[in-house]
């Protein structure tokens, strides 16, 4: 368990302000916020690079806040994994090993062969893939048997390919080895399909704590809403509200959505890209918002396509490609674009 | 003037190379640069380092500080050392009944390490800020003390900056000449005995001497560098 609390501290540019958190062990734990919020000073500091100004940290029960990094009994790994560029990918991996003074040789080949590495050892870091530098990291950090893992970005040095091989191998490691896991990021998505638990961190402050559910359907304010990726910020004014469905005047449009806000308030509506539906009518359904316009651009992402559609405001929507074929899409298409009032998320 | 030497007075080298006078003068710089060469690395390393990873007030002012002697006259710097290493000086003066500077190989040796620590201290920095911090600490974080991470990560990243500092701090070193005849014209170094010769019996007298010390150093440097042409692979500048 990492006990973090009221730590601020001040570095160079950077500024942790009052933060409190807490992870309990065997957690997969994502810190999610945009480059420059401070995330990685927060791992050097649960790490014991650097002191703090004020605050305390605390790990297993145990306050490490002021101990060498040496002691705090975690191992950290960097986004560009710092291999010792002067050691062999064995002597690598036995160095933590000879500082922990631990020799069992049969333990060294045994984590190499499960991170697929055997046959890398005698091979020098420098001559590696990303995915293989990665692999090393991970097995000279693994091979001294820590409870908490540190990982600062680990998968943004990689291409998108090897990323989701190694986000499975972390989910993997996390489970089989018990790990306590605290990973960095700046991607919605990754902090999404990996977290147990989620913190938004934002200028150098805590702005909200969840599971990935509450993160993403019920961000605290704007600024985490336009963050974890709600693509369509439309700004407006409630003019009804009855049994909780909202009216919402945005510009010259009217929309639907679930809430509880007062008449006349001036709110922020959230909808989520793929929450809309495109259709070529306008067919009577649940769906209580259906919204004419014309498509102005599309972009193919890989399986799926991001459509903008012109309906007096601009909305992204994404569908899959084979929709997209299937319907014609095409810039100049005329188009009905429909979502749920339960599906946009009011904010004042 | 090597190939004057070789090729007009060849007699005059062999000459010089058997005589026992000039071949301990030569050892004497050698050892002499070798011992200030030793000196500096305890204590240029160590400040490097300091001045490499670490921030604090005046450091500025110390790094002015450390290049000092380079600027300054170097019969100045033998003076000043004078003034503190002699009999009644600040260091020397305690030390009078123990260890000798005056006309003796600690004063050489002092006046060697006085005008040739910046190059040492200089290099060491550049070498230790060379090396990512990071992987210090990622040692630290696999449980190696500072001492450790410092000896098996920082110091091997470095050591080329370190061996090329200690080469030009050991060059500076013997060719020191005007600080180190303030404090110590006895015993004579090759400076020394060449500037002695010529002003006894001219420059047909004190040239082969002055080639022979050339000859000497050039072939030390040169296989210095020959051994330790492997070691760039890991300099990431």
């Amino acid at each position: 368990m990492i006990e973090i609390e009221s730590l601020s501290r001040k570095w160079k540019n950077f500024a942790l302000d009052n933060l409190s958190l807490k992870i309990e062990s065997g957690e997969y734990f994502v810190i999610l916020g945009p480059t420059g919020a401070g995330k990685t000073l927060l791992l050097e500091l649960i790490a014991g690079f650097h002191s703090p100004d004020s605050g305390r940290i605390l790990i297993d029960g145990k306050e490490v806040t002021h101990l060498p990094p040496e002691k705090h009994d975690l191992v950290f790994v960097y986004q560009d994994y710092s291999l010792f560029p002067h050691m062999s990918v064995k002597k690598n991996i036995e160095f933590g090993m000879r500082m922990k003074k631990i020799k069992s040789q049969d333990k060294l080949l045994e984590i190499a062969n499960y991170l697929k590495i055997a046959h890398l050892l005698d091979r020098y870091p420098l001559k590696l893939s990303g995915g293989e530098q990665q692999r090393v990291a991970l097995a000279r950090a693994l091979v001294t048997d820590p409870r908490i893992l540190l990982l600062d970005e680990p998968l943004s040095a990689l291409d998108p390919r090897t990323q989701e091989s190694a986000r499975e191998l972390l989910l993997d490691l996390h489970k089989k080895k018990k790990l306590t896991v605290l990973h960095i990021t700046h991607d919605q998505t990754e902090a999404r399909i990996m977290a147990d638990r989620i913190a938004v961190i934002m200028d150098g402050k805590l702005i909200q704590v969840g599971v990935p559910e509450e993160i993403f359907e019920k961000p605290v304010d704007s600024r985490v809403a336009n963050f974890v990726g709600f693509e369509n910020v439309l700004k407006g004014r409630v003019i009804s509200a009855d049994r909780g469905l909202l009216r919402i005047e945005t510009g010259e449009l009217i929309i639907d959505a679930s809430g509880d806000m007062e008449v006349g308030s001036q709110v922020y509506a959230f909808l989520r890209p793929e929450n809309i539906v495109l259709s070529k009518t306008s067919t009577q359904s649940s769906i209580r918002n259906s919204l004419q316009g014309r498509v102005t651009d599309v972009w193919t992402l890989g399986a799926l396509v991001r459509v903008k559609v012109d309906c007096g405001i601009t909305l992204n929507a994404l569908i899959t490609r084979q929709s997209a074929e299937e319907m014609g899409i095409f810039p100049g298409v005329s188009i009905y674009a429909q979502f749920k009032a339960s599906s946009v998320h009011v904010l004042r | 003037m090597i190939f004057g030497q070789i090729f007009d007075d060849f007699q005059g080298l062999v000459d010089a190379a058997g005589n026992q006078a000039i071949i301990s003068s030569i050892f004497l710089s050698l050892y002499a640069g070798f011992l200030a060469t030793l000196i500096a690395l305890v204590l240029g390393a160590p400040a490097g380092y300091i001045l490499a990873r670490f921030d604090f007030p005046g450091k500025r002012l110390v790094e002015s500080i450390i290049d000092v002697p380079v600027v300054v006259p170097h019969t100045v710097a033998g003076i000043a050392l004078l003034t503190v290493f002699g009999s009644r000086g600040l260091i020397g003066g305690p030390l009078e009944n123990y260890i000798r500077f005056r006309d003796a190989l600690p004063g050489i040796v002092v006046a060697m390490l006085f005008v040739s620590l910046p190059y040492l201290a200089n290099s060491a920095r550049e070498g230790f800020k060379s090396v990512d911090p990071r992987l210090e600490n990622a040692a630290r974080s696999l449980g190696a003390p500072l001492w450790k991470a410092f000896l098996f990560v920082t110091l091997p990243l470095s050591a080329r900056h370190l061996l090329i500092g200690s080469i030009m701090t050991w060059a500076r070193a013997i060719s020191e000449f005007g600080a180190v005849v303030m404090i110590a014209y006895y015993p004579m170094i090759g400076p020394t005995l060449i500037y002695d010769r010529f002003l006894s019996y001219g420059l047909s007298a004190s040239r082969p001497i002055a080639v022979l010390l050339i000859l000497v150093t050039l072939s030390i440097f040169i296989v210095i560098r020959v051994l330790s042409a492997g070691w760039s692979i890991y300099d990431r500048d």
